[in-house]
C-alpha cells in the first residue's frame, strides 16, 4: 500500500498524548494500522511523553510497594497477533462488529450509503460508501474532518486519495470529492462538526441523516 | 485543572537514567539500589523474562512516584492517583511481555500505560489502539546496540525537554498531561513543534531501521 497523505504532526501528537476525541482516535488508529511511517512517528512522540513522565514525582504511601507486590499474579503470556482477514483493520472492525459484511448501511440517495459508528460525543465517525464515478455532494466544513480511504479512491481539485490516505479538511476547505471509476470508494470519515451540504441534500434533512 | 494546587517534588536528578553504560548485568542480587547509571531496560527485561520481583521493586520505586505525579498533573486527586499508579505498575508486571527495549525506553512504555489509565479515569473518549504489529527481529534477544541507541534516545529527549525555555517546556508537558485539546495542539501557539520534530528525528530514523 502506497500512502501519500498522512496524519499531521499535530494529530499524531494529540493521539500520542491521548487527547483526541474518540472519533478522530479511531481514524488515527485505523490509519496507523495501515501506515508504518505514522506508527513510527507516534512511537517517537510517545517518547516525548516518556521524557515528560520523568520530570515530576509525587511521594507514594509507605505501604504502596508491598501492596502492589501482593497483587502481582501470573503475567500474561505473549501471543502472536492474528492476521487481518477482511478489509477493515482491527480497531475499525471492533466498532463495526466484524468486517464489511457487518456494516449496517443506510442509504443517503444516489447510491451513497453511510453507517454511523458509536463514539463519544464531541466528534462523530461514520463509514461512507460512494459508488464508483459518483460525486459526493459539495460540502464545506465547520470543524475538522478526517477522511481515510479504505477501498477505491477519490479525488478533488487538490489531490487524489487512495487506500490508506487521509484527507484532513477544515473550515477553510470547500471541495467536491469524486469517487474514481473501478471499485466503489469506502471511507472512514470523522468530524467534530456537522457537515454542511451545499447542494443535493437540503440543509433541513441534516438532523435526520446526522451528517 | 487542579495542577497548580499540587505540591510536587523535584525528581532526584541522580535518579534519572542518563545513558546506557554498555552491556552489564543489572540485577546482581536482592539488594538493589538505583544509581544514575540504572539500566531500567535491563530491569524490565528481568521482570519480563524471569519475573524478577526485586527488579520490579526498583522499577516501582522509580516509576510509581512519576506516574502518580503524572496523573495528579492530569487532574486526578492524590488518593486516586496513588491507587492508579499502583494499577499502572501492576500492569507493567502483567503486560511485561509487550515490552520491547529496542522500540521504546521503559519510561516511554510506562507513559503509554499511564496515559491509557488517565483516559480510563476520565470515562469519556476511548482511545482505540492500532493493530498489533510484529516487528522484525526477536523481541527476546535484543541487540545490545539497539538497547544502547534506545537509551540514548530517551536520555537525549529528556535533556532536550529540560533545555527548553520554561514556558515551552510547560506547554509540552501540558500537552502530554492531556490538558491541551487537539485544537490547542493544532494551533501550535507556543508549542515548540519544530524543536520537537528535530529532536525526535534520530529516534524516527532508528525505529525505521528497526522496523525494516
Amino acid at each position: 500500500m502506497t500512502i501519500t497523505h498522512h496524519l499531521s504532526d499535530q494529530l499524531l501528537i494529540a493521539y500520542a498524548a491521548g487527547s483526541l476525541p474518540e472519533a478522530f482516535s479511531l481514524v488515527a488508529a485505523t490509519h496507523v494500522s495501515l501506515c508504518d511511517d505514522c506508527r513510527i512517528r507516534i512511537e517517537a512522540y510517545e517518547a516525548i511523553g516518556g521524557a515528560v513522565l520523568e520530570t515530576e514525582t509525587a511521594e507514594m504511601g509507605e505501604a504502596s510497594l508491598e501492596a502492589c507486590l501482593a497483587r502481582l499474579g501470573q503475567p500474561d503470556t505473549p501471543h502472536r497477533p492474528a492476521p487481518r482477514r477482511g478489509l477493515l483493520p482491527s480497531p475499525l472492525a471492533d466498532y463495526v462488529g466484524g468486517d464489511l459484511d457487518k456494516v449496517r448501511w443506510r442509504s443517503l440517495g444516489m447510491g451513497v450509503r453511510q453507517a454511523i459508528l458509536p463514539t463519544a460525543k464531541g466528534a462523530s465517525a461514520r463509514l461512507l460508501y460512494i459508488p464508483a464515478g459518483q460525486g459526493v455532494p459539495d460540502h464545506g466544513h465547520r470543524g475538522l474532518e478526517l477522511t481515510l480511504v479504505l477501498q477505491g479512491a477519490f479525488h478533488d481539485a487538490r489531490a487524489r486519495f487512495g487506500p490508506g490516505d487521509v484527507e484532513i479538511a477544515d473550515e477553510s476547505d470547500e471541495h467536491t470529492p469524486v469517487a474514481e471509476t473501478g471499485d466503489a470508494c469506502i471511507c472512514l470519515a470523522a468530524t467534530d462538526a456537522p457537515l454542511r451540504f451545499i447542494s443535493l441534500l437540503p440543509r433541513l434533512l441534516q438532523p435526520i441523516f446526522r451528517i | 485543572m487542579m495542577s497548580h494546587a499540587i505540591a510536587l517534588q523535584n525528581p532526584d536528578a541522580a535518579d534519572l537514567p542518563r545513558a546506557y553504560a554498555g552491556p552489564k548485568q543489572a540485577v546482581q542480587g536482592r539488594r538493589l539500589a538505583a544509581t544514575d547509571e540504572t539500566d531500567w531496560a535491563a530491569l524490565m527485561v528481568a521482570v519480563r523474562d524471569r519475573q524478577d520481583r526485586a527488579a520490579f521493586a526498583m522499577l516501582f520505586r522509580h516509576f510509581a512516584p512519576r506516574v502518580k505525579a503524572f496523573l495528579m498533573k492530569s487532574g486526578t486527586e492524590a488518593a486516586l492517583a496513588e491507587d492508579c499508579a499502583q494499577d499502572v505498575l501492576a500492569t507493567v508486571w502483567q503486560k511485561a511481555h509487550l515490552f520491547d527495549p529496542a522500540r521504546a525506553s521503559v519510561g516511554t512504555w510506562v507513559f503509554t500505560i499511564a496515559r491509557n489509565r488517565r483516559i480510563d479515569i476520565a470515562r469519556r473518549d476511548r482511545r482505540p489502539e492500532p493493530e498489533v504489529l510484529e516487528w522484525g527481529g526477536d523481541v527476546h534477544e535484543p541487540d545490545q546496540a539497539d538497547l544502547y541507541e534506545a537509551a540514548q534516545d530517551a536520555a537525549r529527549l529528556t535533556a532536550a525537554l529540560q533545555s527548553l525555555p520554561e514556558a515551552q517546556r510547560a506547554l509540552v508537558a501540558r500537552a502530554f498531561y492531556g490538558e491541551l485539546s487537539h485544537r490547542e495542539i493544532a494551533s501550535e501557539t507556543g508549542l515548540p513543534l519544530g524543536t520537537i520534530k528535530s529532536r525526535i528525528r534520530l529516534a524516527i530514523d532508528r525505529l525505521r531501521m528497526k522496523m525494516s
